[in-house]
Formats: structure tokens, sequence, C-alpha cells
């Protein structure tokens, strides 16, 4: 039997192999680049070292620096820490870089590259996503070089289960899959379950349309989510673990099969971890890309084998979950936050963000802007400053109308709320939410009723059936826009929606259904005058037609 | 613990009137044995519980959230509201919902008189559809010697599913596909009368609480279910006794 990994061996000999190079290309692989043509490009940047024999000149494939609209993206480094940032690279112009920049040691002329001073970079505060972009993904050495793995040795070698989840709650990390609760306390609860034994989930579903910061997560820094969910395992007393991932995402899931692995052969995760009595045993489950098996009692139905539908809670995972067994399942984010809090401490990370919603958030920029992709900010932030600064305003000479957070369950925030902290409490005080980290601006050019729809119709294409007014309900609700936004909708069937809607809210079974309408009362208070302008009777209803609101008095 | 022995009460109010529970039994249970009655669907004494047609969620004081009556056990000083306006309002819709998805056309339908989706909009006073109707167009599996299938009554409520399963114990019934596009079907989606695991036996129309599965050769109205026979059944299993029992003891 091998050894386990001697870390700080890993941390010396990578560093000594760094200054070997001169220089060095990072060249993105993650999926946006990768579609836009980054394997081409690095590979002919490769050719160019080796022809020249020149093996003191490197080239990396990393996962996503976040700046994905302006992709293929080759960052080169030449030793003094000065960096390049070369945008749209296609092989025509990594040849040039090559020549040039890598070998004749001058930035390539005429090429598109960055300012390194960008705000989109500048403002970022990346703990989640510290070293994606920076470290091939492929190589578990990289990410132990930068410092990975070592907070899970720290809670093996000095630390108490119980110190680690009391960590976790003073840090105040909370849930990053959309309902933001208390990482800690949901970690007490797994801890405090007897059974012989117990779960944990990384939650990789991201159905949300428009969301990747889970993938990217995956796909760029996968033993950040091994080495988290090893720590959750080790303070709740797990030894079973998946990584569940939508089918959709086929390089996360091939990356994370390999990161596993490789951790399993370091003795990273498997029996004896670290040469300890602690053991973790993990796997790669890939869902069918249902949205709903993103709610967590459908997720375990679909790990079991079984149908993803939701199912009633209380009891709730940590009493009962896997195979009858107690489960805990944290979002990928959220997993991904806890080798820094180790590592760096819980007062570092409550230092972090805003007292209620301590930490930063990854946000996938979308929409009208001009340059969408993933930021990391602090919690707090305002939209006008993720907007306007970051992402380069609204391009076209248009003008800012709405942010929309939070997905199919989110809402809209116009723009009279650009100076709102972005925080759990204050998005779902306007009537959005958190979300996973979906972030769509909408410039003056776009219909808000249109938006409800579009958000609709993906909620009721996702339901999954079980319960009456999730499964009747989105459609109904949808038929009603339809008509609505094509022109044809009277004031009773904008009363109808917004009667049916809080039916849907209020008795549907899990959280799709419960927060379906949500995009429709958030376009609703924000924007109803634009659903007015569409109906074609616009004179004040006649109590005749509430017939449903009066016709039946209690008795 | 035998079913004879008395079990522990728990004081309860529900709509104002203070009654003694039977811990750990559910509000559901509660409710029909103090006679305050609440709307019930997939629900069937004697399977286990589905919590998809949401027709039995009540208000219980302090709670933010609507619960299910059918799967929510009571507990100490519980203030349960089961008539509000909201609330009939919410049943009323969801009623509203069932009939525009499918085709529930009573005239023609071979349960009137003796459905449970009927007899719903009339006790919540549903007298007009306000949504878009679906014409629901799944067609009639005739294929069984004995039994029909008509997918467009079909409320999805799972009895049939759950009957199959759990006390016949052959699982020919499932629903396949997702959101709007749920049906239920036989095996793998084959005609019913070509599911070798089918026995027979009955149960999944007896249990029907629409028209949506029923005996062969029956005209308009002239269908009966039977859905106590699940009761029966599982009473007799699970406590030996073969009776049918309509009044539950209210405990001492
Ligand atoms: C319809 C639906 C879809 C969901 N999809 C996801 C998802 O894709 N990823 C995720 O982490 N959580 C998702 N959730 C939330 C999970 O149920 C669960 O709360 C979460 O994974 C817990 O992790 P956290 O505490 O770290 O946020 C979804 C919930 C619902 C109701
Ligand atoms: S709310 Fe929708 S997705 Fe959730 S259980 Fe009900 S039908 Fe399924
Ligand atoms: S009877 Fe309770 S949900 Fe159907």
């Amino acid at each position: 039997m091998a050894a386990p990994i001697d870390l700080d061996d890993v941390v010396r000999f990578e560093r000594e192999e760094r200054a070997r190079f001169v220089r060095r290309a990072l060249v993105c692989t993650s999926t946006a680049c990768v579609t836009a043509g980054a394997l081409p490009v690095r590979d002919r940047l490769t050719a160019a070292l080796d022809e020249a024999e020149r093996t003191d000149i490197g080239v990396v494939s990393t996962g996503c620096p976040g700046l994905c609209s302006r992709g293929p993206l080759v960052r080169v480094e030449d030793r003094a820490e000065q960096t390049t940032i070369y945008t749209h690279v296609d092989t025509e112009g990594a040849g040039a870089i090559a020549d040039e920049h890598l070998l004749g040691g001058q930035p390539t002329d005429g090429a598109t590259t960055m300012p390194p001073d960008l705000p989109f970079f500048a403002r970022q505060e990346r703990v989640v996503l510290e070293t994606a972009g920076r470290i091939d993904p492929e190589r578990l050495e990289d990410y132990v070089g930068e410092g990975g793995y070592h907070a899970l040795a720290k809670v093996i070698t000095l630390m108490e289960p119980a110190e680690v989840v009391d960590a976790i709650t003073r840090s105040g990390l909370r849930g990053r899959g959309g309902a933001g609760y208390p990482t800690g306390r949901k970690w007490a609860l797994l801890a405090e379950a007897e059974a012989d034994t117990k779960y944990v989930v990384a939650n990789g579903d991201e159905g949300d349309p428009g969301a990747y910061m889970d993938r990217t997560i995956m796909d760029s820094d996968p033993h950040r989510v091994i080495e988290g969910l090893a720590i959750a395992a080790y303070a709740t007393g797990a030894t079973k673990g998946f990584v569940y991932v939508r089918a959709e995402y086929p390089l996360a899931i091939e990356r994370m099969e390999r990161a596993i692995r490789a951790a399993k052969r370091a003795k990273l995760i498997g029996r004896n971890v670290l040469g300890s009595s602690f053991a973790f045993d993990l796997d790669v489950r890939v869902g069918a890309g249902a949205f709903v098996c993103g709610e967590e009692t459908a997720l375990m139905a679909s790990i079991e084998g079984r149908r993803g539908l939701p199912v009633l809670r209380p009891p709730y995972p940590t009493e009962k979950g896997l195979w009858g067994q107690p489960t805990m399942i944290n979002n990928v984010e959220t997993l991904a936050n806890v080798p820094a809090i180790i590592a760096r401490g819980p007062d570092w990370f409550a230092s972090l963000g805003t007292e209620s919603s301590p930490g930063t958030k990854v946000f996938a920029l979308a929409g009208s802007v001009a340059d969408t992709g993933l930021i990391e900010v602090p919690m707090g932030i305002s939209l006008r400053e993720i907007v306007f600064d970051m992402a380069g305003g609204i391009p076209n000479g248009r003008t800012f109308k709405a942010a929309q957070t939070g997905g199919p369950s989110g809402g809209c925030i116009p723009a009279q709320y650009l100076d709102t902290p972005v925080d759990y409490e204050h998005l779902r005080d306007l009537g959005s939410m958190m979300g996973s980290g979906g972030l769509v601006v909408m410039d003056d050019s776009v219909s808000m009723p249109e938006v409800a729809r579009f958000y609709l119709a993906f909620c009721r294409d996702e339901s999954c059936g079980k319960c009456v007014p999730c499964r009747v309900g989105t459609e109904k609700m949808h038929a009603f826009l339809d008509r609505i936004c094509e022109g044809t909708g009277r004031r009773r069937d904008l009363q109808h929606l917004e009667s049916l809607a809080r039916t849907v809210r209020a008795t549907s079974l899990c959280g799709l259904g419960q927060s379906a309408p949500n995009p429709v009362f958030s376009t609703l208070e924000h924007f109803r005058d634009e659903y007015e302008a569409l109906l074609v009777d616009l004179e004040e209803p006649d109590a005749g037609n509430r017939s449903e609101e009066v016709a039946h008095e209690p008795a | 613990m035998s079913p004879r022995e008395p079990r522990a009460t728990v004081p309860v109010t529900i709509d104002g009137q203070e009654v003694d529970a039977v811990e750990g039994e559910t509000i559901l249970s509660l409710a029909r044995r103090v006679g305050v009655p609440i709307p019930t669907l997939c629900y069937l004494d004697g399977l286990s519980v589905h919590g998809g047609c949401r027709l039995c969620s009540v208000e219980v004081d302090g709670d933010p959230r609507l619960r299910l009556a059918c799967a929510t056990p009571v507990w100490q000083d519980m203030d349960i509201r089961t008539s509000t306006w909201d609330l009939q309002e919410h049943r009323r819709r969801i009623i509203e919902l069932l009939f525009a998805e499918g085709n529930h056309i009573c005239a023609t339908c071979v349960s009137s008189g003796a459905c449970e989706l009927q007899d719903l909009a009339a006790t919540n006073r549903v007298d007009h559809i306000h949504y878009e109707l679906s014409y629901a167009d799944e067609g009639v599996d005739a294929s069984h010697p004995k039994y029909v299938l008509d997918r467009d009554r079909c409320v999805k409520c799972t009895r049939c599913v759950r009957v199959c399963a759990e006390v016949e114990g052959a699982s020919v019934w499932e629903i396949a596909e997702r959101g709007g596009g749920s049906r239920l079907v036989a095996e793998m989606d084959v005609p019913w009368g070509e599911a070798s695991s089918c026995t027979w036996c009955g149960k999944c129309v007896l249990v029907c609480p629409t028209g949506a599965l029923s005996f062969k050769g029956r005209g308009v109205g002239e269908m009966r279910h039977d859905a106590e026979v699940v009761a029966f059944l599982s009473r007799a299993r699970n406590e030996g006794e073969w009776v049918n029992r309509t009044d539950e003891e209210v405990p001492s």
C-alpha cells in the first residue's frame, strides 16, 4: 500500500517546479472557453514550444477565471509578477502569442488584451474561486501547491469533530443552494444523528437557467469540493459521500471523477485518510437533468435509483435520508467555502460580507451588460456596483430596467433598488431571492410580462407532476400570461392569474411549486402598469366579473 | 404496542373546539373522529401517504406554512383551522384545476353519482371553471378483459399505484413522464391487457376516485367503487380483525 501524500513535500516541489519557468501561458479550458475554441489554441501554444524545444516555458490548462464573454482567454505570466491577459484568442493569435510573447518575451502587438486592473477582476473577492483559473484542475499537485488539502489535514490532526462544526457555525456560513440555511446548524444536526452509516452529498444539480457557478467550481477546482466534503464528513461522522452532478455537465463530471481517483490514490479520501483512522468514501452520481432533482428529497430518490420526486418533509434528510440513514445535502459552493474557513479561521470569514450574510457569493452575470461571466463578490455589495462598475454597464445606448436574481424561483429588481445591498434578507424583502446566484440584467427593451412568462414556462416544464397546484396551476397561470402577453387578456385574466398564483404558492408540495409564482408576483409588484397596458378592457372591473371572489360568501 | 391498549392523549384545538387527540395521530384522523370535515382525494386509509392533491391543507396557528392534515401528526396545544376563507378558496381552485386538466364530463361518465371529484365540487361549492380547459386526449385503454382505463379522467392521485404495490404486491402501475405530461402506465407502458404482472384482482378499480378505472361493460352512472376495502384489508392484516369498522373507537 502506498503511503499517504506528504502535503508539504508537494508544496515544496511545486514551488521549485514553478521557479523553473521563465514564463507560463495559462489557457482557460473550462466549458465556455472550450466551446469558444480554447483547445486548439492551447495545442498551438504547446506545439510552438515543443518546436522551439523550450522546456522552461510552460503551458497550463486551467479552469475558469470568469470573464467568459471574452474567451478564449490566455493569460501569460512573466516571471516578474507581470501578467498579460489576451482575450478572444484564436489559433492564429495563439501563434503570435507563442512567437512574440512566450518565446520573444515581448507582449504581442495588436492582440486584444485586457487591462490588468479591469474592475471586473479588481472588485472581486475570491474565496471559492481563489484558485479557479490559476491551476490545472486535472492535477492534484496544483491544488496542493496552492495550499489545498491542508485544511483537511488540519482538522484530522488537530481538531475534534465538534470543533469543526463549531468553526463552521461561528463563521456564519449559510447555504448557497438558495435558501440560506445556516450551514453549521445543518452540520450539527447530522453530527447529532445516531446511525451506523451517515451520508454527505454535494448538490451540483444546478438547474436554474443561466446559472453555472457550481459547474465552474466543479470543472475548474474539483479538489476544493472534495476537500469541503471530506471535512464535512469528518465533522459529522459521515463515512460515505456523493457528488451529484447533472448529466449536462460532462466536463464537470469527468474532472470530478478524475479528481476523486487522484484523491483516493493520495489517501486524501478512502480508508485511513492521511494515515488516520478516519475513512471517507466518495463517488459521483450523475443526474438525468431534471430541475426538480436539485430539491434535496428528489435528489436522494434519484441517487437511490428511483424517480426523482420530492417527498414530504419531515422527516428531514438529517433524520432519514439516503436508504433511510441520516444524510446531509450541501450545495457545491457552500462546501467550496469550507477549506478556506478552516484554513483562515471562522473570524476571518465572518469579517467578509455582511453581519447576517457573511462571506462572498459567486454570481453568473448574463444579459444586457458589457461583460458577462462569473464573478465572486462580497455579500452586501450593491447591484449598482456589480452592473455598472464591474460588468461595464448597459451596452447599445440602452438603460437599465431590472435585474433578475434567483432564477425561476426569484424575481426582478427594478432600478430604484440598484443601491440595495445584495444579501439573503434584502433580496427576499424585494420579492426576489439569492437563489443559486444567477443574475440576469435586463434593459429597457425587455417586456416584464414576457419575462414572467418565460420563467413560468420553465417551471411548468420542470414540474414533476406530483402535486396538483404545481402540475396544473403553473400550466393555467402560463395560459393567462399567454393571453396577456399576446394582447387578448382581460382584467379578469389578470385577477385569476393573481389568485391562482397565491394558491400555487401556498399549497404546492416542494420549493419548485411554492416559488414558481415569484417571477409573476415580483413583476406585478414593480411593473404592474406593463400588465395593465396589455389588457384589452381597461375600465374598472365590475363586481359581476369577480364571481370567484364574491359569489361564495363563507357560510 | 397492542392496538387495544389505550394511547396517551394530548389537548388540541380544532376550529375552536377543544378536543383530546391521540398522541401521534394525524390531524385528519382526529378531524374525522370528532366530525370536522376536511376534504381529501389522494389519501386513503390503509395506504401510504402521498401528499399530492393538497386538498387537506389546513392552517396551524403560529405556522407560516399550510400543513397537510393527512400527513401531519398532532402536537400538544396545536391550534388547527380547517375552513378559513383562504383555505376554502385554495380548495376550490385546486378542484377547478383538476376539472380543467382532465375530461370530467359527468353526463357521459360511468362513475357519475359515485365520483369523489364530483362530490368534492359539490361540497366545496365549485360551480364554474375559471381556467382554460386542457381537453385531455390520451384515449381509452380497453385492452384488459375485465377493466377499462380512461386516462383522460385520471387525477393522478396514485391510489391505484399504491394499492397495487402495497396491498396486492403486484406493482403493475406507475406514473410515467413528468409535469402536465405525467400519465398512469401499466408496467413499462404496455397496454393493460398485456401486463403480465396484473393479477386481475381489481383493487385499483375499487379505489379509483373517479371514472378513470372501471369495470368493463358499465354504462353512464353505473360504476360503483369501494375504496374502503383497503382499510378493511389493512386492518385484517395488521390487527387480525376481519371486520368493517366504520366508527373509530374514541380513546378512553
Ligand atoms: C426545485 C428545487 C431545485 C433546487 N435545485 C438546487 C440546485 O440545483 N442546487 C442546490 O444546491 N440546491 C438546490 N435546491 C435546494 C436544495 O433542496 C437544498 O436546500 C440545498 O442543496 C441545500 O444546500 P445548502 O444548504 O448548502 O444551500 C433546490 C430546491 C428546489 C426546491
Ligand atoms: S411542487 Fe411541483 S415539483 Fe414540487 S412536488 Fe409538487 S408537482 Fe412536483
Ligand atoms: S389528502 Fe392530503 S394531500 Fe391529498
